[in-house]
């Protein structure tokens, strides 16, 4: 049986493939990056001279840290609203959002490729790069509140015309992402505020640490949105590749609120190790994000559930006939579990970091960048690839090209990232440092270092190759295969017959306001203490 | 709500652990005193050269018979680039920029901190095993970030 989509659907599916595409551009092009330098680090082939090791890095961190999430999940979350809302609409703030963002993106990248803005993704002041550069990173952040405009507007609609009823869960979880997102950036376009005039020579110096809480303030809720974006997908759409079900939706719900207000007062986690802020307020942000934990364990909880629950409908019990009913030669299955794999070994490491005593030990090491490929570079990554393969055939209309390639793809970046991650997670252990162009300090490091970090320009290599495979498929399908794929699309339910959430769980904005109640809480402190002491503005330079 | 009977067991377990967790790091950090570098005292970057004691960095022996180490981090060197402490002292490392951010981490140690401009930060360490320690910037600062360490020798 052949569904039609209506025109209004097609419409919207151009909008979320241009998101699509977009997000694997970056990617393709951040592995080449991320590739060149595994070797570089590991001083596996002399550079050529025109190689730019920190060019290079910002540009991989912003491509994939920046550039390739936000395309994704913005996507995404366009993608899950308008298909859980259908209803007749207009495209404009879709493709609004998305050409402020591309037009951003490339104001950015058009400074880092020039050499002018060789400042990493967390661009932290005093280093000074082009005024377009942050002018374009305010500019991708801008885009995304349009997108954020129209998940609320379709969000609101829906309640106006459904009075008492639930908003479908894909459409819940999309604005949840939003609302917890443009909290967050509002600490991120703050920053853009002092840092711009600065670029320009208007005003004479920048307060650093100022510029650097307001950066974390963003940057820690920026890997939330992370996660978000993957637990859409665990939630809502991989229970149907194994025709399972959602195991509880006010769970689900609980799950979204939770880091929508968990996301901000924790963000000094990543400022352990730098003066002016006393060791009360980073005490109080180590116990706000341990909270994690909470809904971490719900939602583990509730993905072996639902994995047994469907299991148990064929009759299979146990744990080793519940994984096998599982359809591990499905990639758009594969990509999701695979990344759920890497996510525990991710969780580990985040216990570590977030310790402030412990994350003395690791902070600023290499082991950081272990922990966050295995878990962006592998669970976020990994769950968006799988989403892709089940996603360009519903939004093109056409099957996918190769699939059993796309199963080697995901399995090759598992056991990629695997090898990168956790050799670099080793030799941060060693001492190795992070965000250097090689680590052999004219030959007093240790020779361990080295070792590990050919270990992990392998692992990288591997990571290189997997994603051209993804990049095959994905352009594969879109020129060779005919359309014959069904496009309709369905998302997981409740079993039949199960409670819907309680009011408390569905009212997302007060669940928003309490969200910027704790952030307020969570920075009056350290703020008010910073400016206490003489505040010494820093000139900022080019120091490459 | 109607929560499974399991699923609540498991976040009993959950929580359980994670108040498990605090209460190891609070009692590190009220009875082992191990807390991260919070220096609060603040300096015109402008003026580090001419602010002591950073106009003469270097090692200076206390009455008490521990040390302090006063160090510049600067684009891309660290000064002093060496200095040499005894075994089972208390040195109090203490570092600021006149530039950008630098790390300052002594590897294979716990001495691990930011130089910020606009801060001095600093962190206590008694080493216990003589032998030559790197001392690596470990944030980015700019193109000769890579070469930017210095040494402390234990002896
Ligand atoms: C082909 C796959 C990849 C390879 C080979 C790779 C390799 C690397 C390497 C070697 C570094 C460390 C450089 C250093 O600290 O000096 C790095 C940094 C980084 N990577 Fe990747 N990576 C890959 C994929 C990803 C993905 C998928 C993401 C996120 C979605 C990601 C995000 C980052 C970020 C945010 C940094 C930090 C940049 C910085 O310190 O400024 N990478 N990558
Ligand atoms: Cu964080
Ligand atoms: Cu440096």
């Amino acid at each position: 049986m052949t569904q039609f989509l209506t025109m209004t659907q097609l419409r919207e599916n151009r909008v979320v493939i241009a998101h699509v595409y977009t997000a694997t551009a970056a990617i393709v092009v951040g592995a080449l990056f991320g590739a060149a330098q595994g070797l570089s680090r590991a001083s596996a082939v002399g550079a050529p001279g025109w190689f730019d090791y920190y060019r290079i890095l910002t540009m991989h961190g912003v491509l994939m840290a920046l550039v390739f999430t936000t395309f994704f999940i913005c996507g995404l979350s366009l993608f899950v609203t308008y298909r859980s809302i259908p209803r007749e609409r207009k495209m404009t703030l879709g493709w609004l959002g998305y050409w402020v963002m591309l037009i951003g993106v490339l104001m950015a990248a058009v400074e880092i490729l020039a050499g002018n803005a060789t400042v990493l993704y967390t661009f932290y002041a005093p280093l000074k790069a082009s005024p377009w550069f942050y002018i374009g990173a305010a500019l991708l952040i801008i885009g995304t509140w349009v997108v954020t405009a129209e998940i609320f507007e379709n969000v609101l609609w829906y309640r106006r015309n459904n009075p008492g009823v639930p908003v479908p869960l894909p459409a819940f979880t999309a604005a949840a992402t939003f609302l917890m997102w443009w909290i967050a950036t509002l600490g991120v376009v703050g920053e853009m505020y002092l840092l711009i005039p600065w670029a320009f020579g208007w005003t004479p110096g920048i307060n650093v640490m100022l510029t650097r809480m307001l950066f974390w303030y963003f940057g820690h809720p920026l890997v939330y949105f992370w996660i978000m974006g993957a637990y859409i997908c665990w939630y809502n759409i991989v229970p149907k590749f194994y025709k399972g079900n959602l195991f509880s939706d006010g769970l689900t719900r609980l799950t979204f609120i939770m880091l929508l207000l968990l996301s901000t007062p924790v963000g000094i986690h990543h400022e352990f190790m730098e003066p002016g802020i006393s060791s009360t307020w980073k005490m109080l942000h180590t116990v706000t994000t341990y909270g994690v934990a909470i809904p971490s364990f719900i939602t583990a909880f509730a993905i072996f559930a639902s994995f047994e629950m469907a299991a148990r409908r064929l009759g299979r019990r146990g744990f080793w006939q519940t994984v096998s009913s599982l359809p591990w030669n499905n990639p758009a299955f594969c990509g999701p579990a695979y990344g759920m794999l890497l996510f525990i070994l991710g969780g580990f490491g985040g216990l570590v970091n977030a310790s402030y005593s412990m994350d003395m030990l690791v902070h600023n090491t290499i082991w950081i960048v272990g922990h966050f490929h295995v878990t962006v570079g592998g669970p976020v990554a990994l769950t968006f690839l799988g989403i892709a393969y089940w996603m360009i055939p519903k939004l093109t209309g056409r099957a996918l090209w190769k699939p059993e390639w796309a199963l080697w793809q995901t399995r090759s970046w598992f056991i990629g990232m695997l090898v990168m991650s956790m050799s670099m997670h080793i030799a941060g252990l060693m001492g190795a440092p992070r965000r250097t162009a090689e680590v052999s300090y004219l030959g007093s490091a240790p020779n361990e270092w080295l070792a590990y970090n050919l270990l992990a320009a392998a692992g990288g290599l591997v990571l290189l190759t997997s994603i051209l495979i993804f990049a095959a498929v994905a352009i594969g399908t879109l020129v060779a295969n005919e359309k014959t794929e069904d496009m309709t699309v369905e998302f997981a339910q409740p079993l039949p017959g199960s409670e819907p959430a309680p009011a408390l769980l569905q009212s997302l904005f007060r669940w928003g306001a309490v969200a910027l109640v704790l952030a307020v809480l969570a920075y009056a402190g350290p703020l008010l203490e910073m400016l206490h002491h003489p505040v010494f503005l820093a000139p900022g330079m080019r120091t490459w | 709500m109607h929560i499974h009977k399991y699923e609540r067991w498991w976040l009993t377990f959950g929580i359980g652990m994670l108040l498990v967790f605090l209460a190891t790091i609070a009692f590190a950090a009220f009875a082992d005193n191990i807390n991260p570098p919070s220096g609060l005292q603040a300096i015109d970057p402008t003026k580090v050269s001419k602010t002591p004691p950073f106009d003469h960095p270097g090692l200076r022996r206390l009455p008490d018979g521990n040390y302090e180490a006063y160090f510049v981090a600067e684009v891309f060197s660290f000064q002093p680039s060496t200095i040499t402490v005894p075994v089972g002292r208390k040195v109090t490392f203490y570092v600021t920029s006149p530039d950008v951010v630098h790390g300052f981490y002594i590897a294979k140690t716990d001495v691990n901190m930011m130089a910020v401009p606009g801060w001095v930060n600093s962190e206590s360490h008694v080493f216990s095993s003589p032998g030559t320690y790197l001392l690596i910037c470990h944030e980015y600062c700019g193109i000769g970030h890579q070469n930017m360490f210095g040494k402390i020798v234990v002896k």
